[in-house]
């Protein structure tokens, strides 16, 4: 009963939100229901590391479509973790400008059912349910990308909406064709995830790889893969700082989920190309992110692109196929979610602060302010995989994996991808911390002087959520608990038949 | 069921199934927002009328379900929704300049149908010929013919429309062979429908408040070399 109290507690929030009560209101009762599904989920991956069953009274009428193993129960933790520290940093930064209460409401109500419809993602079993909750994803977001209303979000929203949906058109049709091969097979098991991996033997090979495919590039849309990535940076970029933590951070991850579902089903299968299709995919997505990082002049556009990288390594790391790489994939998983959302959090501080969003109006920000440009220079070194944090690490293992597998060839462009995109968001960051005009004038390069904007304090909620993410980020670099182990463990299992 | 009465339901359904591929077409081209949607009701009710007839052919009530549902989300709710969000002056535009013009347009939605026949022949092949139907190829054709008016329309409510059409290419697709789905899973999607109805037509009120247009597509200055919006801020 703890799964479905989780998908409640949002929901629950969301109807306390609508109150008219003061504006710390709203945000007070996000931060605490968030906290408590936080809770809750790090209960259920607890017991589900421990290789209990918390769905085992479940099996009645429409219930039956509800499951969890690790793999849904490592991305619930993710989704509660990020959702709870975008809260956190939303009450502080939502309320910079003073914002008309309703408008305030509006923004948490929204927020709330986002939450919600992320987290039934990895918690219903049955593919064509979690296709409706993927579609919900993109609507509840969509008011959120484009929520401050200038021309740029109102376009950013647009595109984010009719670019996912047009991909989900096509994951239906996927979805729909993966229950005709489903019926073809002769199986009598129901059509959840775990019915799929045993009727997949019998399936006609054309249904069960077209279906593959519908639902690679439809869903792969909204993870933000090349080339159905062009909507990501905008939405990414446009939307409040909070809102693009939970974008960038978790949503894109638990998107990349329901297609990571399909790899058990399509190794059941007799020859099918699907861990192919991953690394391919998967390893263009790294490149062509890579070198688009060098050029960007919007710094939330950068972390932007940075998430399309992080997507492309999650999928290479899954189509080498072997357990390593597997638990590698997860452990990206884990670090790319906790250290994405940090830089986030530290774009945020950054926009408070200078109030602009273009790299090369910002000079010298360690002298305006000194929390945000350490968070910025912290959050870029994690991005990028600088020893010792998390995603070092996961990276490192990856790369171990590949190697001890002779994939010589995806494994060292993998690696120069991510040297490249190493170079490119530093530069960036390096720029923007502790570059001087004086420099750049003498070099030659353009001058785009912009009086600093006055000193401005930072909300103690956005400092407050600041510290809250970067534990994981540091601590996950040299330690993995080991109930966190065995869950990464279990989760990895979940990629194999 | 007597076999002269089984020939006669197909040919009725392949009737059905046509004339909701010529909608396709007609969603691609028709300048009018109004008569888009009017296409896009006509179609839901082809959808339907389609479903019964399968329903009646493979005794499924399952596929009444699905075609009443059809019927009042699609012909019934969305309409009224629509007007309900979205600013009423969308409907009385006529789209005058649409990315390829109308012949142009119309060739390459003919070679898409064409390829939707071929993108349908494997999977007609790999299914039990109970489930053989016309609604496959189609339904693939209304799919990509949905895509295809996303990519070519500006204004709100065709683009709109042809999403929603995509979703009805995938139905049509899904009551020739899957035609067991859970009803309460078409329900969900048909709720999911309206809820694509009721965010995009509250953006596009936000889109024509704060910009003061409704032809979204025109909107592009997201780009990777942002030198428009470069010099804007220096500007200021």
């Amino acid at each position: 009963m703890t799964v479905l109290t989780i998908l409640l507690l949002p929901l629950i929030a969301t109807a306390l939100v609508c109150l008219p009560f003061r504006k710390a209101w709203a945000a007070g009762v996000t931060v605490v229901f968030s906290l408590a599904t936080l809770i809750l989920s790090a209960r259920v991956a607890w017991l589900v590391s421990e290789g209990n069953s918390v769905t085992g009274n479940l099996s009645i009428g429409w219930l039956k479509w509800i499951a969890v193993d690790g793999l849904s129960a490592l991305i619930i933790l993710l989704i509660a973790f990020v959702a709870t520290t975008a809260a956190i940093f939303s009450a502080g930064y939502m309320a910079h400008g003073n914002p008309k209460p309703r408008k305030l409401r509006l923004y948490y109500i929204n927020y709330n059912l986002f939450v919600f419809s992320m987290l039934a993602i990895p918690v219903l079993a049955e593919p064509t349910l979690v296709w409706i909750v993927v579609e919900l994803t993109t609507l509840c977001s969509a008011l959120l990308v484009s929520f401050v209303n200038t021309r740029e979000a109102l376009e950013a929203a647009w595109k984010y909406v009719v670019l996912s949906l047009m991909g989900a058109g096509m994951a239906l049709f996927g979805f729909l064709v993966l229950f005709a091969a489903m019926q073809a097979s002769g199986s009598t098991g129901a059509y959840t995830w775990s019915g799929l991996i045993d009727a997949a033997p019998t399936m006609p090979p054309v249904l069960l790889q077209t279906a593959f495919l519908l639902i690679l590039i439809g869903l792969g849309t909204k993870v933000g893969l090349v080339p159905m990535h062009t909507w990501l940076p905008d939405a990414h970029s446009q939307a409040p700082s909070p809102v693009c933590a939970l974008l960038s951070g978790i949503e894109t991850t638990s998107i990349l989920y329901v297609i990571l579902r399909l790899f058990p089903v399509m190794q059941a299968a007799p020859n099918s190309h699907a861990e192919t299709w991953a690394v391919v995919l998967g390893l263009i997505s790294v490149g062509t992110a890579a070198f688009l990082l060098l050029q960007v002049r919007d710094y939330k556009r950068m972390f932007a692109f940075s998430t399309v990288e992080h997507m492309g390594i999650i999928l290479t790391a899954v189509g080498l196929g072997t357990a390593v790489a597997g638990y590698g994939a997860m452990q990206q998983i884990v670090s790319h979610c906790v250290t994405k959302s940090f830089c986030f959090f530290a774009a945020g501080a950054v926009l408070l602060t200078v109030e602009t969003r273009q790299i090369a109006s910002v000079r010298q920000l360690i002298r305006q302010s000194p929390i945000a440009s350490t968070a910025l220079v912290f959050g870029g070194l994690a991005i990028t995989g600088a020893p010792p944090l998390a995603v070092f690490l996961s990276e490192f293992s990856i790369l171990k994996a590949g190697l001890t597998q002779k994939e010589y060839l995806a494994t060292g462009l993998l690696a120069v991808f991510i040297v490249i995109a190493f170079f490119g968001i530093m530069l960036h960051i390096n720029r923007m911390v502790f570059g001087t005009r004086e420099n750049e004038a003498a070099a030659g390069l353009p001058n785009n002087h912009s009086e600093p904007a006055s000193k401005l304090q930072l909300p103690i909620s956005c400092r407050l959520a600041l510290l809250f993410a970067a534990v994981p980020v540091l601590v996950l670099g040299f330690y993995i608990p080991q109930p966190l182990h065995d869950l990464l463990t279990q989760a990895a299992s979940g990629l194999t038949k | 069921m007597s076999d002269s009465s089984n020939q006669l339901l197909e040919n009725l359904n392949a009737l059905a199934v046509g004339l909701f591929l010529l909608t396709g077409f007609g969603i691609v081209a028709m300048r009018q927002a109004r008569g888009v949607l009017h296409l896009f009701i006509l179609q839901s009710l082809l959808l339907a009328a389609s479903a019964v007839l399968l329903g009646l052919r493979f005794t499924s009530e399952h596929l009444y379900g699905v075609a009443l549902v059809n019927v009042i989300s699609k012909s019934i709710i969305v309409p009224w929704l629509l007007r309900k969000t979205s600013p009423s002056e969308v409907y009385t535009r006529r789209e005058v300049d649409q990315v390829l013009n109308i012949p142009t347009a119309l060739l390459i939605a003919l070679a898409l149908a064409i390829l939707a026949y071929f993108l349908g022949l494997p999977i007609l092949n790999a299914v039990a010929p109970d489930f053989r139907s016309l609604n496959v190829p189609i339904g693939i054709a209304g799919l990509l013919l949905g895509a295809f008016t996303l990519t070519v329309r500006r204004e709100a409510v065709p683009l709109l429309i042809g999403l929603l059409a995509m979703e009805n290419g995938a139905f049509l697709c899904g009551i020739a062979i899957a035609r067991n789905l859970p009803l309460l899973v078409e329900l969900a999607i048909a709720t999911d429908g309206l809820i694509i109805v009721f965010i995009m037509g509250v953006l596009t009120r936000a889109v024509q408040k704060h910009i003061g247009t409704t032809a979204v597509g025109e909107l592009a200055t997201l780009k990777e070399t942002q030198t428009e919006l470069l010099e804007k801020e220096d500007a200021k």
